[in-house]
């Protein structure tokens, strides 16, 4: 056996059913060998979209996604996808093929130094050396990917490597680091505190982050929240691990967030903190929530806590074994004044949007999009405005809402759809993009034809990069500068080019229909969404 | 605030450049980097001396044992700690400065190491105070060139090693 044939054994000792690349000479022996194996592989359009793709399987699947791509420029134009899922704590295997091992640091055709590249933005990296390294450093890799703070772990492999026989092939059972124990269950000491504050507690509230969702504790959370009646706001990663329609759910926090869920934080006198960075967008002044309250912070990763802000109350470990310890404590709380005047803030601090009535409104099409979806579907936001309108009006349900968060990696959409829809073949899988983001992958096109992936695509339209735009109006009093995409493909043509169903949406009365029409039939479609070129976020 | 962060990594190739890089990354200062080999080979010993706030300080060993070559973090204050630093300088003298040099040498127990007819090679191992203070006594000699190891420092010793 050759270190290709180890590695597509391994990958297949590890379960993967497929993976996104594309290939180049120095990864040929390990495409090679996929040949011989039931992993099917997906050739993707550009590499950035293989990581993407990757991602949008893991956190369906709650496996680890795998992408394969070729040295030099192919290995560089994946790092923007390890980024973007280092920033979410996305759990993916990243293999690189690299130039023959005599040959590294000579600058060679298509050499590039990738793990020291990658570095910042991966968990863990290799390069292999040796092929009887393989098993190892495969075993190792996923359970890094996939365990305590979840993320991209890069495996470089030279072409000689692939091609070395190894002595004999043996895939470790276990996996022993001197140096990697992520703590799982929380300090009893600690949980202890938590629950004795939130009885004394007059007005708490949870904000959730994507880490519960990344734990696979969301119903957890829903239970406790109900149990102990503690409202929950989110994250914009947290957005799904409560029901949108759920009573106690009062939205999103953060600068793009819902008004009430800011209330809800700044009136609170605890706040816990599960699976949340603190970071910027999310907690604008994070003063504002240690002061005059009890901050917990609950998180797997020790160096997030503390970070952006000083809590009150630590607690390291998974949320799902959190939350799941706090419940077996037994205490009395009472803060059904607290959930009332939620509930009031609810009812009356609407978010008010005066809605051009000639175009679509934003808003009003995600919340008819999402409210027609099937239950269990999964909604992948691009990055833009589009964004912050799917934040905000997108009803979840059972289903999944994902999201470049972290990064902002505008373009991430459509692979990561595609990748999720490959993951879950039985789900609907819409991506909601805008025409900037759009032009940034509708490559992927072809391979969701090539593959057969039906993905439904939506691409609000307004002839602008109109988060920028929309920055510049406000911060440069509308000097605007590269903003505008007029030179953009006509999407009908664009649709037939690649043999996809197309709708356009142009007409408010119009809507329904074709959002009905969109969403029938278990097959890709894009649609055009008309909006008005000046509508704001703000 | 100083702290002085003692940092057992895997001895592989690769890991100093990671760890350096965490801290360019963050912002953190490095005021001095030692890296040897332990009694184990397979271990390497950093000794990293850095400064900041309490917060930043805090990060710094929160963000290190996130690492995955790091297998321990021992953070300890200067008084708690033997700590040593090793120089060597090469000053220019003549018969009129000769003496000084040789009394400074004497006070500060500092050794010739090296000479030629015009310039002479001290070697000094003190804690960096001294050493920064022998620097300062010499400053009227002329200093041709100098290379300190930076700080390599252990906790105090104790009956009940914890």
């Amino acid at each position: 056996m050759n270190g290709a044939q180890a590695m597509v054994k391994c990958l297949e000792k590890e379960g993967v059913e497929m993976i996104f690349g594309y290939p180049g000479v120095a990864i040929c022996p390990f495409y090679d060998s996929i040949l011989e194996s039931g992993i099917r592989p997906i050739l993707i359009r550009t590499e950035q979209n293989a990581a993407h793709a990757a991602s949008g399987l893991a956190r369906v699947t709650q496996k680890v996604g795998v992408c394969a791509v070729t040295s030099g420029p192919g290995a560089t134009n994946l790092i923007t996808g390890i980024a973007t899922a280092f920033a979410d704590s996305i759990p993916l295997v990243c293999i690189t093929g690299q130039v023959n091992s005599e040959l590294i640091g000579s600058d060679v055709f298509q050499e590039a130094d990738i793990t020291g590249a990658a570095e910042s933005f991966v968990k863990y990296s290799y390069l292999v050396k040796n092929a009887d390294d393989i098993p190892r450093i495969f075993k190792e890799a996923f359970y890094i990917a996939n365990t305590g703070r979840k993320g991209p772990v890069l495996i470089d492999v030279p072409a000689d490597v692939q091609n070395a026989e190894l002595k004999k092939f043996e895939y470790p059972k276990t996996v022993s680091l001197r140096t990697y124990k992520p703590t799982v269950k929380g300090h009893a000491v600690q949980i202890k505190k938590v629950m004795a504050e939130l009885e004394k507690a007059k007005r708490p509230v949870i904000c959730a982050g994507g880490g519960v969702l990344l734990s696979d504790a969301q119903e957890m959370l829903r239970e406790f929240s109900h149990k102990y009646r503690v409202p929950v706001v989110t994250t914009m990663m947290g957005i799904g691990t409560m029901r949108t329609e759920d009573g106690m759910y009062f939205g999103m926090v953060g600068n793009n967030g819902a008004p009430c869920a800011n209330r809800a934080m700044n009136e609170a006198d605890m706040v816990i903190m599960v699976g949340a960075r603190v970071a910027d967008r999310a907690v604008n002044q994070p003063e504002i929530i240690t002061k005059d309250k009890v901050l917990v912070h609950m998180d797997v990763d020790p160096a997030e806590i503390g970070k952006n802000a000083g809590p009150t109350i630590p607690l390291v470990g998974d949320a799902k074994h959190i939350f799941e310890d706090m419940m077996k404590q037994e205490i009395t709380c009472d803060h059904e004044l607290w959930v009332q005047t939620l509930f009031e803030y609810r009812q009356t601090m609407k978010e008010k949007r005066a809605a051009d009535p000639a175009f679509i409104d934003p808003a009003g099409f995600v919340r008819t999009l999402s409210d027609k979806m099937e239950k269990n579907a999964i909604y992948v936001a691009d990055v833009g405005q589009n964004q912050i309108w799917s934040c905000r009006n997108c009803i979840v349900r059972d289903g999944s809402f994902l999201t470049s968060g972290g990064m902002g990696t505008m373009g991430y959409s459509i692979p990561a759809a595609m990748g999720a829809k490959l993951g879950q073949p039985d789900r609907q899988a819409i991506a909601v993009c805008g025409d900037g983001s759009f032009q940034m992958s509708m490559m992927e096109l072809a391979t969701m034809r090539q593959h057969g992936v039906p993905v439904k695509i939506v691409v609000m339209s307004n002839g602008y990069l109109g988060m920028v735009r929309e920055f510049q109006q406000n911060a440069y009093q509308g000097r605007y500068c590269v903003v505008d995409l007029s030179g953009s493909p006509d999407l009908s043509k664009i649709a037939e080019a690649y043999g996809v169903r197309f709708l356009h949406l142009s007409d408010p009365d119009k809507m329904e229909e074709t959002i009905d029409s969109f969403l029938q039939n278990d097959d890709s479609v894009l649609m055009e969404c008309v909006i008005n070129p000046m509508d704001t976020v703000k | 605030m100083k702290k002085i962060y003692s940092v057992l990594v895997e001895n592989r190739s690769g890991v100093l450049c990671k760890v350096a890089g965490l801290f360019s990354r963050r912002a953190f200062n490095i005021d001095s980097l030692v890296v040897g080999e332990t009694d184990d080979p397979t271990v390497s010993c950093m000794t990293i001396v850095s400064s900041g706030d309490l917060h930043t300080l805090e990060q710094i060993e929160k963000q290190l044992n996130k690492k995955l070559d790091i297998i321990k973090v021992k953070t300890f204050e200067e008084q708690a700690s033997v700590s040593r630093e090793l120089m060597l300088v090469k000053v220019k003298y003549n018969r009129g400065n000769r003496r000084d040099i040789m009394e400074i040498c004497g006070i500060l127990k500092a050794q010739v190491v090296d000479m030629s007819k015009t310039q002479m090679m001290i070697q000094m191992c003190d804690v960096p105070e001294r050493i920064q203070l022998f620097l300062k006594m010499l400053q009227t000699i002329s200093i041709v060139e100098v290379a300190r190891t930076g700080t390599v420092a252990l906790p105090k010793c104790h009956d009940q090693e914890g």
